[in-house]
């Protein structure tokens, strides 16, 4: 048993298991469509969630229009602004970021950083996929519906989310519900896969933790999604149920337009835990796989070894338990026993801790380190400044007599785009920027990615930095029209004029990232297999692209840790894991 | 579902007792459960995750029942049977309860029979199995149309609180569903047994993969798993 993770071996453990029966596709369609190779799926999952991320986008440029300039389109009329502002922060953190990490990366990186020649159950990871794919065909098709989608917010609080005068009665709040239902269980065949592979099917010599921190993340968010997801499928279920069943889980005693409805005696605080329940995790399940990724990048582009590995790795298993505690603190205005209020502050504060031990680790990661400026580094880098930055308001909102004032107003809506929106988008450019050479065997434009990084940084800090400011000025979010509104001065109407302004230009400069990855897919300069000159398994692999089944003839066998980089004495400044260690101390077997 | 992981081409180094042991398996390499295949992990895994649907129906259950007003009825009396003049409470639910509980039973024999590759008698205890569950599932229809022609439904019900018409459809319906499903897959993999796809090892219809035996105990614990939800619905929905 190797002790201290970075100890080399000199020798593998013999093989436990047999070789994996690998389906080959015979077929264009079962070799790109119906595939069940997880390389093929995870740009299947990732093509899609940037498709509909983009329409997000667009949805949220809507949401700026009509703050900024109120009344400039027609076409935003309040109703229809709900309809946007729910469909833009529902695929923007379910169908964008779950998807992305979990379904683009983890089914890309998982096999290939753990030395298996696939996902132990393929034909479970295409079914994974392809329900992924009808539920967002289902949401599109909501925005085609009569009504249109639903205009319940995206946390789809009950009463209102089902009472007739919100908009997308019709059909849009079925198929939003009906979305989620799919997507869980589309996850949840993806989500067996990835849990399973990274315990079971690791190649020779890969102990746990000489696991390359980017698996840890998808793996820990992995199993939090099999665990929060259940309570959202169950309120999604429960919430059918009452639109169309008339039960009252939910629902209250209600008078609507002066008639009283036919429901009684349900909680809607029961929906919000058990959204909640969910949706806390889900800021952690987007978040985790953003940490483990960045700090490979980091390591990776500052030549320099993670500090602090096995801190890293509790710190990741700690958040996620943790984070199943924490719920309520969504609900301190929801009217709930003041001394659960004090119960969930405290657990809350509590996940600042291992949260600051991650940073200070990646900071100490960078002290002296050999930093290369390129395009995921920068990325890196943005999303540790701002992830800093959101963590940091959200040691506020935490407090209850602080929360209590600031809840729902932009304060928040800062907050949760700084912590959850900019941080891990931000990471999904780094890694596609580090990963693209291997998915494609050519790099990105160079000067085109340094442009978008600094427009999209400092972009997003001009759009959500004044949000703050709106927000303790006492701006509602959610709300349609600001203009009579007594608290806001003249200079609040100038400044969101100014926000939506440079949430156009950010917007409009993805359009260079979307340039960028479809030229350089022929124009792009060709990388070679390891253009990073990086350790972890899959830059050894012996063809790039990776042929189908990984490996090739022989799997690979792992000597060491995923961070041997500029060790003194070796003969280059990294090692890969797949390099026989010469000393045999500590050797396992 | 085949896996190659159940026969190891080595020995598991000599496993240690206790908790000594189970360290040393998780900070070996390749696998964290040396003795269980892929199948029966990724079992393992959805039954957790599906606790965690039932755990959450069942909260629910008891939050709408501890905060509505109304009444909640009295389980025994609304399920109760009528026969020949004698006032029977749960009788129904008490034969439904043990009628799963012995699919259990046939269900741990089958398993037992798999891996001395005995494919008849395997293939009948699955067979009698899945007939246990398909009674199961017609005495819990019955039961259901009791309720529908006495008024039960999930908007309302004659007794008292309207949740309970709610929950109770919801709850044995969703397990009900679990048992179908059981009940389907326990028809395929006996009909694999049957057919001997097992030995020789014929691969399949959608994996392409070979079978192996294993399967039907995997089936096993999800036949085991729909049992244990059973007792906890009978314990906090009949017996409260
Ligand atoms: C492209 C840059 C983005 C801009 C300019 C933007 C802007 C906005 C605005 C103006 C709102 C409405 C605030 C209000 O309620 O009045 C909003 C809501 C929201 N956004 Fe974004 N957003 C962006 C990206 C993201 C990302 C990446 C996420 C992923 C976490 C996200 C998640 C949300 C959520 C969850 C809501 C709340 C929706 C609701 O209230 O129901 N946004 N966004
Ligand atoms: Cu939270």
């Amino acid at each position: 048993m190797a002790d201290i993770p970075h100890d080399a071996s000199a020798t593998v453990p013999p093989a436990e298991l047999e070789e994996m029966e690998l389906y080959h596709a015979h077929s264009w369609w079962t070799k790109y469509v119906f595939s069940q190779d997880a390389k093929v799926i995870a740009v299947q999952y990732a093509v899609t969630a940037l498709v509909i991320g983009f329409v997000a986008l667009v949805l949220s440029w809507l949401i700026r229009l009509q703050l900024g300039f109120p009344g400039l389109v027609e076409f935003i009329d309040a109703d229809r602004y709900y309809q946007i502002i729910t469909m833009h922060g529902m695929i923007m953190v379910v169908y964008l970021l779950t998807a992305l990490f979990l379904g683009g990366f983890g089914n890309y990186l998982i096999p290939l950083m753990v030395g298996a020649r696939d996902m132990v159950f393929p034909y479970a990871n295409m079914l994974s996929f392809w329900l992924y794919f009808v539920a967002v065909m289902l949401l599109v098709i909501s925005f085609f519906v009569p009504g249109g989608p639903t205009g319940a917010g995206w946390t789809l609080y009950p009463p209102q989310a089902i009472l007739s005068n919100t908009p997308g009665q019709q059909w849009g709040i079925m198929l939003m519900l009906v979305s989620l239902i799919v997507f869980i269980i589309g996850f949840t065949m993806g989500g067996l896969n990835y849990t399973v592979t990274v315990l079971q099917a690791r190649a020779r010599g890969m102990t746990l933790m000489r696991l390359p921190l980017t698996i840890w993340g998808i793996f820990v968010a992995t199993v939090m999604a099999l665990l929060a997801f259940p309570a959202l499928f169950v309120a999604a279920v429960m919430m059918l149920f009452d639109k169309y069943l008339g039960t009252s889980f939910f629902m209250p005693t209600l008078i609507e337009m002066g008639e009283q409805l036919s429901y009684g005696g349900g909680s809607p605080i029961l929906f919000q835990h058990l959204f909640w329940f969910f949706g806390h995790p889900e800021v952690y399940i987007v978040a985790l796989p953003a940490f483990g990724i960045v700090s490979d990048l980091i390591s990776t582009h500052a030549r320099r070894n993670i500090f602090g590995y096995r801190m890293m790795v509790w710190a990741i298993v700690g958040i996620g338990v943790l984070s199943f505690v924490v719920w309520a603190h969504h609900m301190y205005v929801s009217g709930m026993n003041p001394y659960f209020g004090f119960f969930f502050a405290t657990t809350t504060l509590i996940i600042a801790v291992p949260t600051a031990i991650k940073v200070y680790n990646w900071v100490l990661t960078l002290w002296q380190g050999d930093i290369h400026f390129n395009p995921p580094m920068l990325f890196a880098l943005g999303f540790i400044v701002t992830f800093v930055n959101g963590g940091l308001s959200g040691l506020f909102l935490g407090n209850v007599v602080v929360d209590v004032p600031l809840s729902d107003t932009m304060f928040v809506v800062a907050h949760f785009h700084m912590v959850m929106g900019v941080a891990p988008i931000l990471v999904i450019f780094g890694a596609i920027y580090h990963w693209y050479p291997k998915v494609t065997g050519r790099m990105l434009g160079d000067a085109m990615a340094k442009f978008h990084f600094w427009v999209t940084f400092l972009g997003a800090y001009l759009i959500f930095f004044p949000m703050h400011y709106l927000g303790l000025m006492g701006l509602p979010r959610r709300y349609f029209e600001t203009e009579g509104i007594m608290i806001m001065p003249e200079s609040g109407h100038s400044l969101n004029a100014f926000i939506s302004i440079m949430a156009f230009i950010v917007g409009f400069a993805q359009l260079v990232f979307v340039f960028n990855l479809i030229w350089s897919l022929r124009h792009g300069r060709p990388s070679g297999p390891n253009p990073w000159r990086a350790t972890t398994l899959e830059w050894q692999t012996p063809t790039t692209p990776p042929p189908h089944g990984n490996w090739g003839d022989h799997l690979p066998n792992v000597y060491r840790w995923a961070y041997d980089y500029s060790v003194p004495g070796a003969k280059e400044d990294f090692i890969p894991q797949n390099e026989p260690g010469s000393v045999t101390k500590g050797d396992p077997a | 579902m085949s896996d190659p992981a159940v026969t190891p081409s080595r020995e598991p180094t000599a496993r240690l007792p206790g908790w000594r042991g189970i360290a040393a398996d998780w900070s070996s390499d390749q696998r964290s459960f040396k003795t269980a295949s892929w199948g029966k992990v990724m079992m393992w895994v959805f039954l957790l995750s599906d606790t965690f649907i039932f755990g959450c129906f069942l909260l629910s259950y008891m939050t709408a029942r501890m905060s509505t007003t109304v009444t909640w009825p009295n389980a025994s009396e609304v399920f109760s049977l009528e026969i020949a003049g004698h006032h029977m409470p749960l009788l129904l639910i008490a034969i439904m309860t043990f009628v799963l509980i012995t699919s259990s039973g046939t269900m741990a024999m089958a398993v037992n029979y798999g891996y001395r590759r005995d494919r008849k008698k395997t293939a009948i205890l699955m067979l009698l199995t899945a007939a246990f569950g398909a009674m199961f599932v017609g005495m819990q229809a019955f039961e259901w149309s009791k309720l529908i022609s006495e008024g039960v439904r999930p908007w309302e019900n004659p007794f008292g609180a309207q949740q309970f018409g709610a929950i109770f459809f919801m709850i044995t319906g969703f397990h009900g569903t679990h048992v179908t499903i059981g009940v389907i897959f326990l028809l395929i993999v006996a009909r694999k047994v049957w057919r001997g796809d097992f030995d020789t090892g014929r691969p399949g219809f959608f994996t392409a993969r070979k079978g192996r035996y294993e399967i039907v105990e995997i089936t096993g614990l999800y036949w085991h798993f729909v049992d244990l939800v059973w007792v906890f619905i009978f314990a906090f929905f009949y017996l409260w």
